[in-house]
């Protein structure tokens, strides 16, 4: 243990400990803006520079190590001078759009600007006015509101080992982009959003899809039909200032309902038709033999991407059922308009996603549409304030029926391991009928890789569970050497799963340097689970009523025509 | 980038030579500069085509090859003509008019600062000091030392090269 003491607090921390974690220990915040947890760490800001004996000069606290006997200060007037001299000359260059702009209530740069009193007109340096990256359908880039923290780079780098994004040029020409200028949408960007999440400001945001919704609300020869995917419950409370993991699902139903004339449906009724799909391919693929194994779950669009570009030879390993969100909009526009004569074009069809990889995914000419637009938990919660809706003082409501009920195993769906330990407990069942395995605990929790072995009525079943695509290159590569045989392998583009997805609300260093995320919101999940009347995937009523009355059995004709889908080999730059 | 690139015109030769730095140099750590400076003396410049060679070889991503060919003035996305005009837009050059020669050249050659006419006969680029104030402004043609320049001058040196000098 190191001692010292920060603004004349004595603390101890752990060796290797640097003068922001010590600090933290103190009670005492310092402030940062390039720096982030588990992310990027780089000291290049000088936000969060403070004063230390031994030093010579201000130290970034984000990197200094803090040492035995060390004073430090972090309220000093020339701290604060500097710190408000960085911002001031960020603003220089910096478009001050911020009464429009996205981010404005949860941008970083904002917040400390008003902490700090910086003049934004101090200095007036030549405004770059480069266009909107605006190509692809997930997200939108401006440069001009970039503050080259690099959070971007380093989230697609080494949490997504993706690098579509770079720093190009040098000085004040320096920016951030993919290699030679392309578009985002013809770079290998996965769309995973991730880079969103980590900016500190309104330089990336969604490529929001809110006024289509509206549009589609307030025409009378349309009828409007959302379903929530199992993460957004225990996330968009945060946009609403609940506590982190909290489920505010009942809440969520309410407000959607009341956005205007539509029906709200649970997205983990095709999560647990997705399983029964996947765990019958996958039996198939063992049995049969005649697709190849390990088979990868292909509920995550990112994932699907990420092999497209980096592993094209392995396509066939994918499993061809559609994703959850996909099977949804397939099922409403075959199976529910047939049932309630809707014709499928005046049926408009909204998914709330964690995700901003899943807009480019309802874009996929494979799909045509089946959903019409896909939109974020924050989407959704701006939706929400724009409608002038209480949240909190909102009862707690029901799903509508037909696609209420699911069970525990689609919910967790939103959580790394959580498709894994679904299927399990179908495999289980259909291998052996009187098996009563609920609990795969093995697969659980925010480990970057998991691994376990099975055995289930004589089928000895060895799976890997893997989130965060940096991981995920990790068991490819691992696969394609021979050095690693598995049966299954679960993928979520996001580290810690959809909990964690590029569409989450946004929350700033302050709070995301300091808390499990993934953790608090997974959870949340996970208790929904337990607390669940069905917590295996064919226990489902409403799987079974879409079996009875429309499929016949998982993997049948109608089943592969309507559930499944194919993938395309795209360029690796 | 900026300006039209044209297209790749590599040689089996080239791309046997650019394997080769590859295969000597991927085991050193901070290999990126010198193979890129390897590659631009083989090729001349860096265009796309060798930038992914490089990544592929190195096993890093094309975000990083071109963030670090991009930083470096030494590095030309762009190919050089058969005659390099580099003009000296230093602190002298710059007071003597050296901005007035630039915009002549390039409305002359019909291309800007960093490319190459597309006969591929001249490439312009800019320098700081060739340590010859006293002849400001100054520009290098290959080898070759124009001082005193003024705007008139700029079609009789140009057409000397063009005539094969």
């Amino acid at each position: 243990m190191i001692n010292l003491k920060v603004n004349g607090i004595s603390v101890s921390v752990p060796d290797g400990s640097t003068i922001l974690q010590a600090a933290k220990a103190a009670n005492v915040e310092i402030p940062t803006l390039c720096y982030l947890s588990g992310v990027n760490c780089a000291g290049s800001c000088r936000m969060c520079v403070v004063e230390a004996t031994g030093a010579r000069g201000l130290v970034a606290a984000c990197v200094y190590p803090a040492a035995e006997g060390m004073e430090v200060q972090t309220n000093t007037a020339k701290c604060r001078r500097s710190r408000k001299m960085t911002l001031e000359l960020l603003l220089s260059s910096h478009k001050k759009k911020c009464l429009s702009c996205e981010r404005s209530r949860t941008c970083e740069l904002q917040r400390l600007c008003l902490e700090y009193g910086a003049d934004e007109d101090k200095f007036d340096a030549e405004k770059p006015n480069t266009p909107l990256d605006t190509s692809s359908p997930f997200m939108i880039r401006d440069n001009d509101k970039c503050i080259n923290c690099r959070r971007c780079v380093a989230a697609c780098k080494n949490l997504q080992a993706v690098e579509a994004i770079g720093a190009i040029g040098r000085g004040y020409a320096v920016h951030i982009g993919s290699a030679f200028e392309r578009p985002v949408i013809e770079s290998p960007c996965v769309g995973c959003g991730q880079c969103i999440v980590a900016c500190p400001t309104g330089a990336l945001i969604e490529k929001s899809d809110v006024d289509k919704v509206w549009k589609a609300i307030s025409d009378p020869d349309k009828k409007v039909v959302f379903f929530t995917a199992p993460s957004v419950r225990a996330t968009l409370g945060e946009e609403f200032d609940y506590p982190v993991g909290t489920n505010v699902e009942g809440k969520m139903v309410a407000a959607i309902r009341r956005l205007g004339n539509v029906e709200v449906y649970n997205m983990d009724v095709t999560a647990d038709l997705t399983i029964l799909e996947e765990a019958n391919e996958l039996i198939d693929r063992v049995v049969n033999k005649k697709k190849p194994l390990p088979m990868f779950t292909s509920c995550c669009p990112g994932w699907i991407k990420f092999v497209e570009h980096n592993y094209p030879d392995m396509l066939d390993n994918l499993s061809s059922c559609k994703s959850p969100q996909q099977m949804f909009g397939a099922v409403l526009k075959t199976y529910y308009c047939e049932k309630n004569g809707i014709d499928p074009k005046d049926l408009f069809v909204v998914s709330v996603i964690p995700c901003t990889a899943k807009k480019f995914e309802v874009t996929r000419s494979e799909f045509d549409y089946d959903v019409d637009v896909a939109i974020t938990t924050r989407e959704l919660a701006k939706m929400i304030r724009t409608a002038g809706i209480n949240f909190s003082e909102l009862p707690a409501e029901k799903y509508d029926d037909p696609f209420r009920i699911a069970t525990g195993g689609g919910a967790i769906f939103g959580a790394t391991g959580g498709v894994m330990e679904a299927a399990l407990r179908t495999a289980a069942h259909i291998l052996d009928g009187k098996c009563e395995l609920v609990d795969f605990k093995e697969v659980r929790g925010t480990e970057p890789i998991k691994e376990a072995t099975y055995n289930v009525a004589g089928v000895t079943v060895k799976v890997a569970v893997a989130s965060g695509l940096a991981n995920a290159r990790r068991i490819m590569d691992a696969i394609k050497s021979g050095e690693k045989d598995y049966m299954f392998v679960e993928i979520m583009a996001c580290p810690g799963g959809c909990v964690n997805g590029g569409g989450q609300p946004s929350l700033p260093d302050s709070v995301r340097n300091w808390t499990d995320l993934k953790t608090l919101r997974a959870r949340a999940l996970y208790n929904y689970d337990e607390a669940s009347e069905y917590r295996k995937s064919h226990d489902s009523p409403v799987v079974k009523m879409l079996y009875d009355e429309y499929f016949g059995a998982p993997n049948s004709h109608k089943a592969h025509e309507v559930l499944h889908t194919s993938y395309v080999p795209r360029e690796k730059y | 980038m900026e300006g039209n690139v044209p297209a790749f015109e590599g040689t089996a030769e080239q791309a046997a030579a650019l394997r080769k730095v590859i295969e000597e140099r991927k085991t050193q750590p901070g290999c990126l500069m010198r193979v890129l400076q390897e590659a631009q003396d083989i090729y001349g410049y860096l265009p796309k085509e060798v930038q992914i060679m490089i990544a592929d070889g190195l096993g890093i991503s094309l975000s990083e090859v071109y963030g670090v060919a991009t930083f470096y003035t030494q590095f030309s996305l762009m190919p050089k003509g058969r005659h390099r005009i580099s003009l000296c837009l230093g602190t002298a050059c710059y007071v003597k008019g050296a901005d007035k020669i630039l915009e002549a050249l390039e409305e002359k050659l019909g291309i800007k600062c960093g490319e190459c006419t597309p006969d591929g006969l001249f490439s312009l680029d800019s320098c700081r000091c060739v340590g010859a104030c006293g002849l400001a402004p100054v520009m290098m043609i290959d080898d070759d030392v124009h001082g005193k320049l003024t705007v008139e001058m700029l079609d009789g040196i140009l057409d000397s090269y063009r005539e094969g000098k």
